[in-house]
């Protein structure tokens, strides 16, 4: 344990508030419903051409229900990245859920931001193409541009901090906004994650043959890698007492964060799984629950083979095959520093709905990782406890707990 | 929570060290403009480069072979801040050390030729050995490898004004008292492409000088390097107070963001404003903030010796407030108007709080005040 130490102050952390945009659906009916049918969104690549890739496929938001989703039409809708436009379709939907959350600050993941404005503006350049559009691309390009986006749609003045820890980022930025409202910082804090598709990190993860020609089968022996996906979610995250003192309807709540980092390689885990099974009890310390709290866990599972049998072994060392565990990837791609978020999400509609997701593709244990997998169908199955794993390129390794509110 | 600088590291286009480049910046030099080619030889752009003698106490270490620039340049800033602060790799406890990064621009120079394989020659061109080193966070994974960090680190990514969010972010971690330090990095490297860009969004000069506060800006110089500080509960520079920062929505708005951040953190009207003006459209506007709210300050910015470095200015402006607290001299403002009305010169009372402001040219601003 090296995240032992005393906390200054140790508030409780209420969920106030949130919103989904993936290829599960818009918001959280359809990702409910999505994950209740255990639906397969994954899809044909059609942004960029991926006939010279082995994988052709990944989850995608279709972009007239995005614009929708959005709503944003017009100069300002072209003008946007649709990194922008998923920020502010899920901000809407946390608004609509309690407008009168205004958060000081603002804590988000990402991995690429607006990275297809810039792969426009290579092209254009390479092309000696009209570079008429060139500014407006590179002002919208920045990472952090579809946070400010966002703030400056709801009309929300105040800071915005991004964190690009790889895919880790979303769940380090919930991480990041539990431990600035427990420690006694802030009172209210919106965060969240967000990434669309783009061709340079599809090719990348094609390059490194972490993506897969085949189904993504997370945990199964035969897995071969990860399908990418795009979107974003928010959390609205406030100081209990806060919360219950103006009314607000309390979704659950963050209890523990841990975060490590193994420096095994730039972009392989650690076999001996030692940097999550760190993230992970120091999340569970923090919690001050023992590994048989758990109800759920939400697997980073990738389906790549270092992934899974690092995270495998992890898992199997802290909870045996005592706990359900899914990775919803296989569902809806690997969405990078928008996954840690969508999936803290998908915990939140597990407790509410006493639903396990399903691990979509799964057809055979792999031996060495012995894990109660949720494989193929939904299960009910009451949730008081969910941990969520994330783990990035970089050796970063982040696992956040939340739990039902308990009833006083 | 209150942190303290405890060390410092710096590697700029004026050499590396903080005593060295001190030194360059009292005696009112600027760095040298290099010719910046894209990939045919031609369109040239000028930008200041760090110097390889620059890096010459860089530490061996296996991820650092293939490692980019902006890389090299963290890892020889954060150890040199390390060994200011008499922290000896190997004797930390590295669980109990935080890592933060700041970063604008990232590893622009393998993202450029990763692409361009893919632009040119088709997906399967592409090289995985490369890829890895696109990612935002790689600059901090080789350095938590190089110092066996086990515990956080988070890479933060924004315009100018990233490096105080860092800070503030230090600040918010030492909240825990798991940790003893946290090492704070920013870090740029600077390309063709970047320059390209930045000039087809009218905001770089084709030469030198960068001459701020101009009535009418002419434009920056990029630069690259980085800079890092160890906020630790004891040193002989307080951060006494970090704001989280804003955003601003248009140019015309910048200076009354600037102004709200200066606000919630100046304190006294005997301080000195390091400020970011470089050239450009946040001359004006930080100028205008820092009249509105600290009308007696004595006004610099480092900008016209060192060039903007992004990332990095942030922690770069930072270092500088702190020597000039503990040496209490400012070095010479550079290429200012003759009719500039602020002064650049310390006044003869001991002056005890600086404010450090980063309004960055993608919509954010941050501040914080350093006390002796």
């Amino acid at each position: 344990m090296t995240f032992s130490g005393k906390i200054v102050k140790n508030r409780r952390v209420a969920i106030v508030a949130a919103g989904v945009v993936s290829p599960l659906g818009m918001g959280l009916p359809e990702t409910l419903e999505s994950l209740r049918v255990g639906r397969d969104c994954i899809t044909p690549v059609s942004r960029f051409p991926v006939d010279r890739c082995r994988c052709k496929t990944a989850g995608q938001i279709e972009d007239q229900a995005l614009r929708t989703a959005s709503g944003i039409e017009g100069r300002r809708g072209k003008r946007l990245h649709r990194a922008s436009h998923m920020v502010v379709a899920a901000l809407r939907e946390a608004f609509a859920q309690d407008s009168k959350f205004r958060p000081q600050t603002t804590v988000f993941g990402t991995t690429s931001g607006g990275m297809s404005f810039g792969e426009q503006y290579y092209r254009s350049l390479q092309a000696n193409a009209s570079l008429r559009r060139t500014p407006g691309l590179i002002a919208n390009y920045p990472p952090q541009k579809p946070v400010i986006d966002g703030l400056e749609t709801f009309g929300i003045s105040g800071p915005c901090q991004v964190i690009a820890n790889a895919c880790a980022s979303g769940t380090n930025a919930i991480g990041h906004a539990f431990d600035c409202i427990r420690s006694g910082g802030y009172d209210r804090v919106l965060t969240g994650g967000y990434d669309a598709l783009s061709e340079l990190v599809f090719v990348g993860f094609d390059s490194l043959q972490a993506s897969t020609p085949d189904k993504c089968r997370p945990f199964d022996r035969e897995r071969s890698g990860m399908v990418l996906g795009e979107g974003a979610a928010v959390i609205a995250l406030e100081e209990m007492n806060s919360a219950l003192d103006r009314g607000a309807n309390i979704l659950g709540e963050v209890t523990g964060y841990g975060i490590s980092t193994d420096n095994h390689h730039l972009t392989q885990p650690d076999p001996s799984g030692i940097g999550p099974k760190r993230a992970m009890q120091q999340a569970l310390d923090r919690a001050g629950i023992e590994a048989d709290g758990v109800d759920y866990i939400n697997a980073h599972g990738t389906a790549t083979p270092f992934n899974d049998a690092a995270e495998g072994v992890a898992m199997a060392a802290l909870f045996g095959d005592r706990v359900a565990v899914s990775s919803t990837k296989a569902m809806m791609g690997h969405s990078l520093g928008a996954a840690g978020a969508i999936e803290a999400v998908v915990c939140i509609l597990a407790m509410q709905h006493d639903m396990l997701p399903p691990n979509l593709n799964f057809r055979e244990t792999d031996e060495a990782i012995a894990l109660d997998i949720v494989a193929n169908r939904t299960r009910s199955a009451s949730i008081n406890t969910t941990l969520s794993n994330s783990f990035g390129f970089g050796g970063t390794n982040a696992s956040i707990v939340m739990r039902k509110k308990a009833h006083e | 929570m209150s942190g303290h600088i405890a060390g410092m590291g710096w590697i700029t286009p004026l050499g590396a060290g903080v005593a060295e480049v001190w030194d360059c910046l009292q005696r009112g030099e600027e760095a040298v403009a290099e010719t910046v080619l894209d990939q045919n030889g031609s369109n040239p752009y000028c930008a200041f480069r760090v110097p390889v003698s620059a890096l010459k106490e860089l530490p061996v270490h296996p991820r650092l072979r293939r490692a980019s620039a902006i890389s090299r340049f963290a890892a020889a800033a954060g150890t040199a801040a390390l060994r200011d602060a008499r922290w000896n790799i190997g004797e930390i406890d590295t669980s109990r050390v935080a890592l933060i990064f700041a970063i604008s621009n990232g590893g622009v120079i393998y993202t450029k030729r990763f692409y361009h394989d893919i632009v040119a020659s088709g997906a399967e061109a592409a090289s995985p050995l490369l890829f890895p080193e696109t990612v935002f966070n790689a600059p901090a994974s080789h350095l938590a490898a190089l110092l066996g960090v086990t515990g956080p680190s988070y890479t933060l990514v924004g315009d100018g004004a990233v490096g105080l969010s860092a800070i503030n972010m230090a600040e918010d971690l030492m909240r825990n008292e798991a940790f003893e330090c946290c090492l704070v990095v920013g870090a740029e490297e600077t390309d063709w492409l970047l320059c390209d860009a930045y000039a087809k969004w009218r905001l770089l000069r084709s030469q030198p000088p960068i001459e701020p506060f101009a009535t009418r800006p002419k434009g920056m110089i990029l630069s690259e390097g980085a800079g890092a500080i160890v906020v630790a509960r004891e040193g002989a520079i307080q951060i006494k107070a970090t704001h989280p920062g804003a955003y601003y929505r248009n140019r015309t708005e910048l200076a009354q963001t600037a102004e709200f951040v200066l606000r919630a953190t100046a304190e006294s009207s005997e301080s000195f404003v390091v400020a970011s003006a470089n050239g450009t459209f946040i001359d004006a506007a930080e100028r205008v903030a820092v009249q509105r709210v600290m009308p007696k300050a004595q006004l610099y910015t480092p900008k016209p010796s060192l060039g903007e470095s992004v990332g990095a200015s942030g922690l770069w402006q930072v270092i500088v407030a702190a020597k000039a607290l503990s040496t209490q001299t400012l070095p010479p403002l550079l290429r200012a108007p003759a009719n500039f009305a602020f002064s650049s010169s310390l006044s003869s009372r001991p002056t005890t709080e600086a404010v450090i402001l980063s309004s960055g040219l993608n919509q954010q601003v941050a501040a914080l005040c350093l006390a002796t």
